[in-house]
């Protein structure tokens, strides 16, 4: 049903009620991040919104340095499970600690009073 | 349908550049009419023989409508396509096609941007991605960062070899009068600068300046009126592959590898056959990333590749002889500079830091987050007759 898909606000509203969500084509079974109203390259619009496993692993990293006291923070590709990548951060370590490969799981933190999608070493 | 260029058929007759470094109180337009006029004037041409107008500015959507009444022209064709840096080798591409089919008689293709003077950083007037922005990425740092993270993890690149390129780029710098950065850059010195963004400190990252640059094109049969030593465009290509790195397929295989051997094959050259290689170094994994991705070397070699000097000046193959993005300018984009730099080394024109015998040269764009990648084979008279 593409036009009553709103990709952002329905992935926000997941977000918000506690459940990481992704679009899965009917046409294909191929899982698609991040949302839209189509399928990439086949351009079927027979989506539907599925629970994510929330499990990936870590396919690039770095450590964004802050001048101290402020903390430097981790940035990292993730690609999930499901097949597509996302970027986000692996929290729970030090930024520098997180390791390409690395087994991650994903959990939903609120941060500047917004749901965020982020991950923890398993 | 075969892919069709109008190889040879059109040539840069005027490459010029104005204001690198810090320009203060220019605007982005007055940058880059004084490139233009410089071009120009080598060609020996004024702004109303052009008829063609390629012109991108970071500030101005409508670019080419401002510069064209800037100039006081009325250009029969205007072009202000925006793949970031890459844009001016594809606004090259697309002059040569309309200069072969004579949509028009002299192309100009200018950029100008004072962005240090007036901002103090990199102004970008994207939108911000909603599935990146939340994370703080430092754009486009960490996403370059985590391309040489990638490298570094599959193919054992080390720091060290990222620092080769540097100090490469620097030597070259040493030899341009006009670079930004001229001081000498030693290997202890490079590693023991602070990280910003791992495994990049600000030394494996472009210059943020000021900087214009203009190139003129002709049609090929009136070159040498214009200009002793042309810079005919024998291939012309471009690939995109994402927008944002979170959808680039492969962090260590950049589009450039359809873009060159696609212009490669129009220019009927191999890689072993090219003289010199203006890339586009937004930062130090770029040279590397793109000299594999040419064919220049294996995938995965071109830290060993540029290992030992090999392209600072007196290596084995001359590399962003101006000094680049990292040492001599990168004002916003880039990607004119290498089309300069490639045809005054064909031209013979770039003084303490000339090659001797360029007939071949690539000038390498790229644009976004190695988002869009674009290469020109630019050759002197001697190659005409090839293919």
């Amino acid at each position: 049903m593409s036009d009553t898909l709103h990709p952002e606000k329905d992935f926000a509203a997941y977000l918000a009620a506690g459940r990481f969500m992704l679009q899965r084509s009917r046409a294909t079974g191929r899982y698609i991040f991040y949302p839209r109203v189509a399928e990439p390259g086949t351009g079927s619009t027979a989506l539907e919104w599925v629970e994510a496993s929330g499990s990936g692993t870590v396919y690039s990293t770095t450590v964004i340095r802050q001048k101290p006291p402020t903390p430097s923070y981790n940035l990292a590709l993730v690609d999930l499970a499901e097949g597509p990548r996302m970027m986000s951060r692996v929290e729970g370590i030090p930024p520098e600690q997180v390791r390409i490969g690395m087994s991650v799981s994903a959990k939903i933190i609120r941060e500047n009073d917004v749901p965020l999608l982020v991950f923890e070493p398993i | 349908m075969r892919e069709a260029f109008p190889r040879g058929q059109t040539a840069i007759v005027g490459a010029a550049t104005f204001g690198i470094g810090a320009a203060p109180d220019f605007s982005n337009f007055d940058l880059a009419t004084h490139a233009s006029l410089k071009a120009l004037a080598m060609a020996g041409l004024s702004p109303r023989d052009v008829d063609g107008l390629f012109v991108i500015v970071m500030d101005e959507t409508l670019s080419t409508l401002n510069f064209a009444e800037y100039l006081g022209i009325q250009p029969r064709f205007t072009d202000n396509s925006r793949t970031g840096g890459s844009s001016f080798q594809i606004q090259a591409s697309v002059a040569a096609l309309m200069l072969a089919t004579g949509h028009c008689d002299v192309a100009l293709i200018a950029y100008g941007s004072n962005q240090r003077s007036s901002a103090g950083k990199l102004v970008s007037t994207s939108r911000p991605s909603p599935w990146e922005t939340p994370y703080r990425p430092m754009r486009p740092i960490s996403s370059y960062a985590m391309a040489a993270a990638r490298h570094m993890h599959q193919y054992g690149t080390t720091k060290e070899q990222l620092g080769e390129v540097a100090i490469a780029a620097r030597k070259w710098a040493q030899l341009n009068p006009e670079a930004t950065l001229r001081e000498d850059l030693t290997l202890e010195s490079y590693m023991a600068a602070r990280m910003i963004c791992d495994p990049f400190s600000a030394r494996d990252c472009c210059l943020v300046s000021d900087g214009a640059a203009a190139v003129v094109m002709v049609r090929a049969d009136r070159a040498s009126n214009h200009c002793k030593k042309p810079a005919y465009l024998l291939g012309a290509a471009a690939e995109t592959t994402h927008r944002e790195i979170a959808s680039m397929p492969d962090l260590t295989v950049t589009g450039t590898v359809g873009a060159a051997r696609r212009a490669f094959a129009q220019a009927g050259v191999s890689p072993a056959d090219i003289d010199i290689v203006e890339l586009y170094d937004a930062f130090t994994i770029n040279t590397i990333l793109f000299l594999e991705d040419m064919g220049i070397c294996a995938k995965g070699e071109g830290g060993q590749f540029v290992a030992g000097g090999a392209i600072a000046p007196g290596g084995k193959l001359p590399v962003n002889t101006n000094g680049g993005g990292l040492s001599c300018v990168h004002p916003g984009m880039y990607g004119l500079f290498t089309m300069v730099e490639a045809s005054q080394q064909i031209m013979g024109i770039c003084g303490a830091r000339q090659q001797p015998d360029v007939q071949l040269a690539v000038s390498h764009g790229n644009g976004g987050e190695l988002s869009s990648e674009a290469v020109l084979v630019l050759g002197s008279a001697e190659t005409l007759s090839e293919a």
